[in-house]
């Protein structure tokens, strides 16, 4: 769509809309509202004459295609069903009557990226503002044509009638007689969730049959005509520097490039067979640094931590001090976590074609613009000549963040002067891409004789500082997040360090509930005023059917509870320990609540996978390292969850129609570990304090 | 060498150490068996070679000469979808996809030996498979109803020419 790509080169809006096919045309401009700035506003990357400040637009063409465009991508959230749902309802049409361009550099206006569950509550009120100006239009256009009152005209079925006239006019015949661009902000109306149609109901992916039959193409799977495939050389370990590369006989292997730039040393051939064999004759020799290794990441993160400055996000209100002072019982832990890979299904990958100066690169990023910057900047090219595309990605849960494969991908299709696709292996992934921080956390508490707490003193180191504010009501609380260095590069992950803080909390809630002789459930109540975590609490308690004294030795029952990002989540875990000691997560329940529902079936299933996902960072999931090395980078070392540990899952949704939706992508992983945690001491007394939660148990259970 | 995919004959000439994954996608265009691991840990690349269920990137070109090799392109009836497929979409048995083909291919492949497994069985014939986006009770329910409807439509086939 080269002619859409003209709006980046200092159109006006007419001009834009005469790119388009002419029609209706809408463009949100997100102006000073924060919220809308990540998408267009100031923080666009390079000078763009139009359309400025644009976060998104819909299209009407005179044919009477629907198509909205945004920077967000689908990573498997199933946002593109979710947006057309919102664009739907405002058109009074259904969800599959339009369609949606994402996450193209050249055809969408920029984004920040998809992350921090922020498309449900920022993108979506956009395109609806959007879609219900559209609707007003047409409407407008429909009265003034027909010369009648517009207040006797309906529309739906994509089109405008007038009852008992029989005068009908169809969405694309209208937008043909607008032929112009309407400018909305932040101001435009939307639909109230009680009078939705399209959205609040259950509608299968837009793009399901493509995803049953085969036919949809990741970034993997496309193809270009005449292109080689990839293989790029790994160092030994992190931080090792090429001294010597012997590619000569790699350059002898039929058809295949060999591409050297400093420590990069790849191979471009005509099938992968020969790149992998190309890459494998390579004799390289490297000057490795010592690492630090796992056994001593622990008490590395507490050296390293960045004490000379307050940690960041810290908050305090009265005296810990005092509140330690007042209390009967005192408590003192420390709780740690591992780092944990992503492991997208879909690796790392791009497909890379250059076009004289002028760069397209096919990747799965959650951030196609930032992936734009950082191949423009690599190339030393314009960002306007660079164009990233997502399709539809294989799953990313904050691990796609980067534009490394694009990068190395984009270096050897210049040198090959063809277009190159790489796809990193498994090992690479696991390797090369980013990991969720490790972290240690410290807790001290107090407590009163009759249950409530006195004092609160929480301390993260590395992990990071989401969900780190405790819901229950204390008077005297320090809460501080602190810096430190990694030794494994970090980067972003589903919910963040939510999880490891809620971990933290949750158990250590747990621990001084029993202390001071209270029921989880009853303690938590207790100290808990925030009516909204109250509410999944009490709601996942009774359809567990919270038990008071259910407990057996081999059987154990833990909740947890908590809210991040606009989300809200309590969560119940039943456990069982086999007489060998291995533990089964047998049953879970959690109860969510986001807001108003957009898709009730989508966003269950959004809630079982993110504690499927969490199970396996709540139980065995752990980056093993030493000097450097991954020592499990394979999956028959690093354990993700499979069929047989997935427990039952009943996931309870509060659907409040009187709040604006939040995102479900993230936060509904945060319960799950300290609730399982919990029903594991539950059962055998044993308390855990690190995830992953399954080594540190039998580590703790050998030596009792 | 021949190679027949999906009924369709090939005569393609690659190396016979070269995985079957790598030679559909990249000679033969069909894209819908997917790279996960290339060990085999994963699912993402299954393929029915003679109705039985293969992990394609770890099987070389060598060994499946002249075999019937079935891919998700080959599941549905032309513009019919397979029950499976039809199961997998009315259950919601996906987020991002990227195993489908591999489950729903895995999950032919048992029905066609086991046409009513319990739940442990689909278990157990899926444990390979992984689903990293955690739909995994979802692909048992699609899978139950999937063999639920196929017996179904078999009675009533049978009652009908009977």
């Amino acid at each position: 769509m080269p002619q859409l790509e003209a709006v980046h080169r200092g159109l006006d809006r007419r001009a834009f809309l005469k790119s388009l096919g002419g029609g209706a045309l809408v463009l949100f401009v997100a102006g000073t509202d924060s919220d809308a700035q990540e998408s267009g506003g100031a923080h666009r990357g390079y000078r763009e004459q139009l359309p400025e400040d644009v976060a998104a637009w819909l299209h009407i063409a005179p044919n009477g295609s629907i198509i909205a465009f945004t920077g967000k991508v689908e990573v498997g959230q199933n946002i593109r069903s979710s947006l057309a749902q919102a664009v739907a309802d405002e058109l009074r049409c259904e969800a599959n009557a339009l369609r949606l361009v994402m996450g193209d550099t050249a055809r969408t206006p920029w984004d920040a990226g998809t992350f921090g569950s922020r498309t449900t509550p920022t993108m979506a009120p956009v395109l609806r503002k959007m879609a219900s100006t559209m609707r007003e239009v047409l409407i407008d256009t429909a009265a003034r044509g027909w010369n009648v009152d517009r207040n006797s005209l309906t529309i739906s079925n994509e089109c405008v009638f007038q009852k008992g006239s029989g005068k009908k006019a169809g969405f694309g015949e209208l937008a043909a007689r607008v032929d112009w661009v309407h400018t909305i902000g932040k101001d435009g109306l939307t639909t109230a969730p009680s009078d939705w149609h399209a959205a609040g109901i259950s509608t299968p992916k837009v793009n399901v049959r493509d995803i049953v039959t085969g036919e949809h193409r990741y970034s993997t799977d496309h193809k270009l005509p005449e292109m080689l495939y990839g293989a790029v050389l790994r160092a030994p370990s992190f931080a090792a520097k090429l001294t010597s590369a012997d590619t000569g006989q790699a350059a002898k292997m039929d058809g295949a490039t060999v591409v050297r730039e400093g420590d990069f040393v790849g191979v471009a051939a005509r099938d992968e067979h020969i790149a992998a064999k190309a890459l494998q004759s390579i004799q390289a020799k490297w000057d490795q640094q010592p690492q630090i290794s796992q056994s001593e990441l622990f008490s590395y993160i507490k050296q390293n931590t960045e004490s000379s400055r307050p940690g960041r996000g810290a908050r305090a209100t009265g005296s810990v001090e005092a509140g330690l002072r007042s209390a009967v019982k005192t408590l003192r832990n420390t709780y740690t976590v591992a780092y944990i890979a992503h492991t997208p299904l879909e690796p790392r990958a791009a497909v890379a074609e250059w076009n004289g100066n002028n760069l397209t690169v096919w990747t799965g990023t959650q951030r196609p613009f930032g992936v734009r910057t950082e191949l423009a900047g690599v190339f030393s090219i314009p960002e306007e000549n660079v164009r990233v595309i997502v399709p539809d990605t294989g799953s990313a849960y904050g691990g796609k963040h980067t534009g490394e494969c694009a990068v190395e991908a984009a270096r050897l299709a210049k040198h090959a002067g063809k277009p190159v696709k790489l796809i990193w292996t498994r090992e690479e992934e696991f390797t090369w891409a980013y990991f969720r921080p490790a972290g240690v956390i410290d807790v001290s508490s107090g407590v009163s004789s009759d249950g409530m707490l006195t004092a609160w003193e929480f301390h993260n180191y590395l992990s990071g500082p989401s969900g780190i504010d405790t819901p229950y009501e204390v008077a005297n609380r320090t809460i501080e997040f602190h810096e430190a260095k990694s030794p494994l590069r970090e980067g972003s992950y589903r919910g963040l360090a939510s999880t490891a803080n809620h971990f933290a909390r949750e158990s250590h809630m747990d621990e001084l509930a029993i202390t001071v002789g209270l029921d989880p459930l009853a303690f938590r109540l207790k100290n808990l005023k925030n009516d909204r975590v109250r509410a999944v609490l009490e709601a996942a308690a009774k359809r567990f059917g919270w038990p008071d004294n259910r407990r057996t030795s081999t059987t154990g029952y833990g909740l947890a509870c908590g809210t991040d990002k606009g989300g809200y989540v309590g969560c119940c875990a039943e456990v069982r320990i086999h007489p060998d000691r291995t533990v089964q997560v047998t049953r879970v329940v959690e109860a969510w609540e986001c807001g108003a529902v957009v898709n009730p079936e989508h966003l269950k299933n959004q809630v079982e996978g993110a504690i499927v996902m969490g199970l396996g960072g709540a139980l065995f999931e752990a980056i093993d390292f030493a000097n450097g090395r991954i020592l499990n980078a394979h999956l028959a070392k690093y354990r993700v969850p499979r069929f047989n540990d997935v427990p039952t899952i009943e996931v309870v949704l509060l659907d409040r129609k009187d709040l604006p939706s939040a995102g479900a992508g993230e936060i509904p992983i945060v319960g799950i570990a300290p609730a399982v945690g919990n029903a594991i001491f539950n059962a055998t007394g044993v308390r855990v304090r690190s995830m992953p939660i399954l080594p540190a148990f039998v580590a703790q259970v050998a030596s009792a | 060498m021949e190679l027949v995919v999906n009924g369709k004959r090939n005569t393609i000439s690659v190396d016979p150490e070269r995985p079957l994954l790598w030679v559909l996608r990249n000679e033969l265009d069909l894209t819908g068996p997917k790279y996960g691991c290339g060990e085999g840990e994963c699912g993402a690349c299954t393929v029915m070679i003679d109705g039985v269920a293969h992990r394609s990137c770890i099987t070389p070109m060598g060994g499946v000469a002249g075999k019937e090799i079935t891919t998700i392109e080959g599941i549905a009836d032309g513009e019919r979808l397979h029950p499976m497929q039809q199961a997998f979409i009315e259950c919601d048995a996906m987020q991002c996809g990227y195993c489908t083909a591999g489950m729903i291919v895995s999950s032919v492949a048992l029905l066609r030996k086991t046409p009513a497994p319990s739940e442990t069985a689909i278990k157990e014939a899926l444990a390979g498979n992984i689903c990293r986006c955690g739909t995994y009770n979802r692909i048992v329910a699609a899978v139950r109803r999937a063999s639920h409807n196929i017996t179904a439509s078999e009675r009533s086939e049978h009652h009908a020419s009977a």
